[in-house]
């Protein structure tokens, strides 16, 4: 059993989770995941990790709640178990001095980006965040992300903070600022990773994304994460998470991902713990 | 003396029409009478050939002549010497091409029914209070690592537990057990026997560790560091899939991630239990082996009206124990034999909806001895179907080789270990069961689990 250390909703519908878990955070490497379930009937569900601390022997990660299985990780305390926590699992980010490198985050990934920057920085890059949300209200760790990055930028739906809109102004946001990335990395919902590519390029930057698929075990046997990636099949748990995202295969990936939508909210009519159906 | 009794005593079993609407063990087990009067069938041989047979040599005679005499516990003491798996082997072994096969009884009509004798004796021990547990010597200060817990890593761990090491096993999974967890079905072997079989390891003074992915969470190297010997049994973990177009779609699986989903996860018991499994109507399952007729038979379970098993060679070639395929037969299951899946076709949704396949024809044998399958020219047609499984065989599990330097690979990913003593080319590290040979048999992971065993403890005491 692993101890939940916290549990805690930092912004409208994004959690951070912290669990106890020291062998994991040993050997937690940026960009990697790992695996949970919340109890013993629960699903297996993979989560990036955002941050881990070796002498506590802790390992964070934040989530979405966006279905039956999320909205039972949101109910955890501190102090309670959950049965399984496994990892760090998949490849992780390459870290080399590129130059100049832009992390584009949004949702769980404003925080899933915080350990590539602080290793990109290290390796002596210059990195730039682009964080987008909602609102100025569904920001996070902008703080933390200006201690390892050059500058923060901001894109928000609503213009109540930065830059007005979405990651659609990617290119022109770049342009304005005068940034000219060596390589960019974006972390987040599928749309937004999507859309980051197709913005770049043209560009010509190289951009890595990080796909995020339905899993089950997260060592390569079942097969469920499978996507095409330059005209082959890669599995994302051992052969990814990341990929470049010019070559995904962008249409096929969204299909799979909401192969199992129905199922998702099913439980949650029988819980009653989510009004929104 | 009385003449020779011939006839298998037939295993009670659930009927058809009941079967595919549980997932319930199909086969019931015998009675002690039935036992009694099968052990009694046995001809305790001076040179038993059903042992020989064995890949990991159980007293047969012994503990058949036990059941004779009404001696349960003497008789699941004969088979634990060598097998710490008597519940799950007499279930699964394929004992119709080894014990059973070399039975004298079998030049004139039947074989014993030592699998099911094997099972019989096994589920008496489970019905009683206590379990005999087999006298641990004291320990002698070297440890084992183990990685992976199922019938191979079992074995192990097993048998240097009772030669005084320390074991630790490492499971990557949520629960012990490897391919007899996540991979065969409830209603052939149930997971209440699994635990209890682990439970057995664990009582023996084996730590397991669950969740711990050996590669990841920590790798081969660090390992050595705390281990005098390391195990690899990871077990053939990597799907294949038949390389088609339209693989990627909606409903389309690997025969692993549908009997996981199913065993693992329980997803037969959604939303009881979180996992989904979509209820598909009209299933076609690849592949015509044990997994096969597994995936189809759950398919039926979970409530399609139509379900294919989907094979490029015909009845003859069927890889599957003949019993599992006359079990897919009562229950339903339709064969499409000569028939090679080309193209998967779906919606605009990205949901599968047809298959195209090609009919074969069987030309000389090939390098398996089997009759090589053919295209028949312009032979495709159509088969509409919402769901497929592909059960056409697994690749050994890649994370160990992938952070492992210096251990050598084989063409196929597998671990390159030497077949008798299973040492790989890494010191210290033996390896056995798929990972080596690719997806095989419980019992020959078990087989070569037992002679790894033996290895490391000659490497480490000196012994022979």
């Amino acid at each position: 059993m692993f101890k939940v250390v916290e549990r805690s909703m930092i912004v409208p519908n994004v959690h951070l989770l912290t669990i106890e878990a020291s062998e994991v955070a040993q050997a937690a490497r940026p960009g990697n995941f790992i695996i949970l379930r919340p109890d013993e009937q629960g699903e297996r569900i993979p989560l990036t990790i955002a941050d881990w601390d070796v002498s506590a022997g802790t390992v964070t990660s934040l989530f979405v709640q966006v279905g039956a299985s999320t909205a039972k990780l949101a109910r955890l305390k501190a102090g309670d178990t959950i049965p399984t926590f496994a990892g760090p699992l998949g490849n992780e980010t390459e870290i080399a001095k590129f130059g100049t490198v832009v992390l584009v985050g949004g949702c769980y990934g404003i925080g899933a980006i915080y350990p590539i920057a602080r290793a990109l920085k290290a390796a002596g890059n210059r990195v730039f965040a682009l964080i987008e949300a909602r609102s100025s209200f569904a920001l996070y760790w902008e703080d933390r992300l200006k201690t390892v990055c050059e500058r923060v930028l901001v894109i928000s739906r609503d213009g109540s903070r930065g830059y007005k809109g979405h990651v659609t102004r990617l290119a022109e946001i770049l342009a304005t600022e005068k940034i000219k990335p060596d390589r960019l990395i974006a972390y987040g919902c599928t749309y937004q990773m999507m859309e980051v590519s197709r913005q770049t390029k043209p560009l010509g930057i190289k951009t890595i994304v990080s796909m995020n698929p339905i899993m089950i075990d997260g060592t390569g046997m079942c097969g469920v994460c499978r996507l095409t990636v330059a005209g082959e099949t890669k599995f994302a748990c051992v052969d990814g998470p990341e990929f470049d995202g010019h070559e995904v295969d962008w249409e096929e990936f969204l299909a799979r991902r909401e192969s199992y939508n129905a199922e998702e909210v099913e439980p949650l009519h029988r819980s009653g713990s989510c009004s929104h159906f | 003396m009385s003449p020779l009794d011939l006839v298998k005593r037939p295993m009670p079993k659930q009927e058809p029409f009941e079967r595919v609407r549980n997932f319930d063990e199909v086969a019931l087990g015998y009675s002690v009478e039935l036992a009694r009067e099968e052990a009694g069938r046995c001809l305790d041989c001076k040179k038993p050939g059903c042992v020989g047979g064995c890949p990991v040599g159980i007293d047969i005679p012994g503990f058949i002549h036990c059941i004779t005499e009404g001696d349960f516990a003497g008789g699941i003491r004969a088979i634990k010497q060598t097998n710490a798996l008597p519940a799950v082997c007499g279930r699964v072994c394929p004992q119709e091409e080894q014990c059973e096969m070399q039975c004298i009884l079998r030049k004139k009509g039947e074989s014993v029914a030592i699998g099911r004798l094997e099972r019989f004796l096994a589920d008496w021990e489970a019905a009683q209070e206590t379990t005999e547990a087999p006298p641990l010597p004291p320990l002698n200060g070297r440890s084992i690592a183990i990685v992976g817990s199922g019938p191979a890593g079992i074995t192990v761990a097993a048998d240097l537990a009772l030669r005084g090491y320390k074991i630790t096993m490492f499971e990557a999974l949520h629960e012990a057990g490897g391919v007899l967890t996540y991979g065969i079905p409830e209603f052939r072997l149930p997971k209440a026997i699994v635990r209890r079989e682990v439970q057995y390891v664990r009582s023996l003074g084996v730590d397991l560790r669950l969740d711990f992915v050996v590669g990841k969470t920590r790798t081969m190297d660090a390992l050595l560091e705390s281990f005098d010997a390391v195990f690899v049994g990871a077990g053939a973990g990597l799907p294949w899939f038949m390389d088609i177009p339209g693989e990627n779609l909606n409903g389309v699986y690997s025969a692993n991630e549908y009997l996981t989903r199913c065993n693992l996860m329980r997803g037969f018991r959604f939303p009881a239990f979180d996992t989904p499994l979509k209820r598909s109507a009209r299933v076609a399952v690849f592949g015509g082996g044990n997994v096969a007729m597994d995936s189809a038979r759950t398919a039926l379970r979970l409530g399609a009206d139509e379900v294919h098993i989907v094979y490029r060679r015909s009845h003859d070639e069927l890889p599957a124990r003949a019993e599992e395929v006359e079990n897919a037969e009562e229950e339903g299951v339709m064969f499409d034999f000569l028939t090679l899946p080309v193209r998967l076709i779906g919606n605009e949704r990205g949901w599968l909806t047809e298959i195209e396949c090609r009919r074969m024809e069987l030309g000389e044998p090939d390098a398996s001895g089997r009759r090589r399958p053919i295209e028949v020219a312009g032979s495709e047609f159509m088969m509409r179907m919402d769901a497929s499984v592909c059960a056409i065989g697994n690749s050994p599990n890649p994370l160990i080789p992938m952070t492992t330097p210096g251990l050598e690979v084989g063409k196929r990913g597998n671990i390159v270990a030497d077949e008798e003593t299973g040492l790989t080319s890494r010191r210290r590290v033996w390896a056995g069961g798929d990972v080596v040979t690719g997806a095989a048999t419980v019992i020959s992971a078990m087989g070569a689990g037992r002679r790894a065993a033996q290895s490391i403890h000659e490497a480490l005491s000196g012994a022979k």
